[in-house]
């Protein structure tokens, strides 16, 4: 069961009129994420479309403290934030810079990776939309094979995601989790497990995007579910080098019920020109991921 | 009592911040700058200085943490040279925009393609419009002096500041440097108090997204507009020179140095043909000055401290008596003429002071430029303007153009 079920933050952080997309599954994640890091967080962004949800000058709906910088350097703002806390006597604050796939994958990554090679004292979260979906639904390094963007309109994309968990892991991080809003417990559990800890963090959230990914705002909680439940967006944390599968996905591995990935590609109007050559691939893809994670979580 | 140590410009920066009590330090090391970050980890380390060190990855990411320091209230210092100050050039213009009291030292060096490693100062010149005050130093003492200065203008104004100074021409070179008496540097610089921090006692968003109109807040104020704010910058920077000419004249009050506030003159009173440049160029052309008196010709030198903001009003002042102007300058902007040229021209536009200027670009990549050479140059340009040559193409000194 999850460990906080009952003892969800009733306070919110987010107040109602953000400027975030119809059914965004980022506002829904941020939201649990709050409520799980509390008051006592400095948050620091790039732009993004959490920049664009924080509202436009001299108001924002976010009632938690954020500071903007510049693309590529969202890790390296938290670095500047923690050195100068720590400077200022106030390491009671929780840190916690947050990034699209963009800024993150691509972008970030070398902030990223000097940051957590420091071993800063900070939560980075990406959340992971599968594209640069505030300028419009181009290609990043994380949109999935098959998938068409505005930058591969008529070929999709010809390349898996990068496993950024992977290089994330061989950081040797103190904390390394997915999340998913469809499945706020379990996101609220691992914010407030990951703010216990010292040193680098890495929360990655699954972020369905209705215009980016081209579904009905309606149905982003079950998108998101679906890439639970075909084992796309496996739900685990790693600690102490320990892989532990959580939630859905921990059900999941042990009754041996996950579901085709084609369940979710054909709800998605992304993936509409995907060929029956790229579904085979993406599925074994999958299952590959999904076998690894499986042998790691019996280890 | 003073204090005289024989010291590199390097160290005389890192013992300039250091006395300034800063809190957090992000650089990356690069020739050369290198000592200088590598003096102040010592510090650091040792117990020196108690302060928070970030050994970032990279350039970009050591002004980023300076940047996101600061905003919590912390003072910051860093320094690069060359490609690492041009890495850093969005987080240049994010700091200025910002508002942030940041300091930094950049030790001047050439722009690859291709590499050198030697000085000039096309990497400071190129980042003129980023909206920080750029202070050019002529010695050790003054990069000491005024990396101690640079704080109390930077947190004045509300501004960054870099202090430019020449890579291995004093980077590198030893010079006795006067080390100013901690508690002296304590009074004429307190500690900083930032007007908003970022916390959770207050919390706001920085730097949000704005419209381009100015757009009310929710108890209906009308708030700045992407326009208003960067207005507020060029403000800050059109007050500034009052606040740095203020602060040297209380340094030299305090410490019984003075380094010039904007600009310094040498053998000025009846001067005819004036010399000028900014760092160890303009510092090289007092020498030259001396060689033409010499000869006979009425040569001084007007130094030019503070690059940005370009000090129009005092240079105009500065070259009042002058019947000829040579340009001395260790950048160029391509495809046109050296930026200082271009800029001192324009500052006397409209003025009565309508004396030919001949600009030459000299000692790029480190290529050396003798004091000799200068007064040649000089005493050159002298002589065709005699001759009524107003107009003259840029000359590249010690430079093999045919």
């Amino acid at each position: 069961m999850p460990e906080n079920l009952f003892k969800i933050n009733a306070k919110e952080y987010i107040l109602p009129g953000t400027r975030a997309c119809q059914g965004c599954g980022l506002s829904l994640a941020y939201r649990y994420a709050l409520k799980a890091l509390r008051e006592n967080t400095i948050v620091t962004l790039p732009a993004c479309c959490l920049c664009v949800l924080h509202g436009i000058y001299p108001s924002t709906p976010v009632m938690i403290p954020a500071l903007n910088n510049s693309f590529a350097s969202t890790a390296a703002s938290a670095s500047g934030l923690v050195a100068g806390l720590q400077a200022m006597n106030r390491t009671d604050i929780t840190v916690m810079a947050i990034a699209g796939d963009g800024g993150t994958f691509d972008m970030g990554i070398q902030a990223l990776s000097g940051a957590a090679e420091r071993g800063t004292d900070f939560i980075y979260v990406c959340y992971d939309n599968e594209g640069y979906m505030n300028t419009g639904t181009q290609r990043s390094s994380a949109t999935p094979m098959g998938a068409l963007t505005t930058t591969t309109p008529i070929a999709t994309k010809q390349q898996h995601k990068k496993d950024f968990l992977k290089i994330m892991e061989a950081h040797d991080i103190a904390y390394l989790a997915t999340a998913s809003p469809s499945y706020p417990i379990d996101l609220y559990d691992k914010f407030v497990k990951a703010k216990k800890i010292k040193g680098t963090r890495y929360i990655h959230l699954y972020i369905p995007c209705p215009p980016g990914w081209a579904y009905s705002p309606k149905d982003t909680v079950k998108m998101g579910r679906l890439a639970v439940e075909t084992g796309i967006a496996p739900l685990f944390e790693i600690e102490n080098g320990k892989f532990r599968f959580t939630g859905r996905s921990k059900s999941m591995a042990e009754r041996g019920n996950r579901l085709p990935v084609i369940n979710y590609l054909e709800k998605q109007g992304r993936f509409k020109k995907m060929n029956i050559e790229q579904l085979q691939q993406v599925q074994h893809w999958v299952d590959g991921k999904w076998q690894e994670y499986q042998r790691r979580s019996q280890e | 009592m003073s204090n005289v140590q024989i010291m590199t410009g390097n160290q005389a920066a890192a013992i300039g911040a250091k006395l300034s009590s800063v809190q957090v330090i992000a650089a990356y090391p690069i020739t050369p700058q290198s000592q200088l970050a590598e003096i102040l980890s010592q510090y650091i380390e040792g117990g020196e200085l108690k302060a928070e060190y970030v050994r970032v990855e990279g350039e970009h990411s050591a002004l980023t943490v300076c940047i996101s320091a600061s905003t919590v209230g912390a003072r910051v210092f860093t320094a690069t040279s060359a490609n690492g100050l041009l890495y850093m050039h969005e987080q240049l213009h994010w700091a200025a925009g910002s508002r942030l009291p940041i300091v930094m030292c950049c030790v001047n060096r050439g722009v690859g393609a291709p590499w050198t490693i030697f000085n000039d100062q096309q990497d400071s010149i190129s980042q003129r419009d980023t909206g920080w005050i750029q202070i050019y130093c002529r010695n050790n003492q003054e990069i000491l002096d005024t990396v101690i200065q640079a704080y109390r203008i930077a947190e004045e104004v509300y501004a960054p500041v870099m202090v430019c100074y020449d890579g291995f021409v004093l980077s590198h070179t030893m010079m006795p440097v006067a080390i100013p008496d901690p508690e002296l540097v304590k009074d004429f610089l307190p500690p900083y108090q930032a007007h908003t921090i970022l916390s959770p006692e207050d919390p706001r968003t920085l730097n949000a997204v704005l419209f381009p109109w100015r757009r009310a807040n929710s108890e209906g104020v009308l708030c700045d507009g992407y326009m208003e704010m960067r207005y507020k910058l060029q403000a800050a920077l059109e007050r500034s020179p009052a606040v740095i000419e203020e602060t040297s004249r209380r340094f030299a009050e305090v410490f019984g140095r003075d380094h010039g506030g904007l600009s310094w003159g040498y053998r000025m009173e009846d001067a005819e043909l004036v010399m000028t440049g900014m760092g160890s160029i303009a510092s090289e052309a007092m020498q030259a000055a001396d060689m033409l008196r010499d000869e006979g010709i009425k040569a001084g030198v007007v130094g030019i401290r503070v690059f940005r903001p370009f000090p129009a009003k005092t240079l105009k002042e500065a070259f009042r008596g002058a019947k000829g102007i040579v340009i001395f300058e260790k950048g160029i902007s391509y495809g046109y003429e050296g930026a200082l040229c271009s800029d001192l021209k324009a500052a006397f536009y409209g003025s009565e002071n309508q004396a030919p200027a001949h600009n030459y670009i000299a000692g790029l990549g480190g290529r050396d430029v003798k004091a000799r050479e200068l007064a040649d140059a000089a005493r050159a340009s002298w002589m065709e303007m005699q001759t009524g040559i107003v107009e003259k193409p840029t000359t590249w000194l010690n430079c093999y153009t045919g």
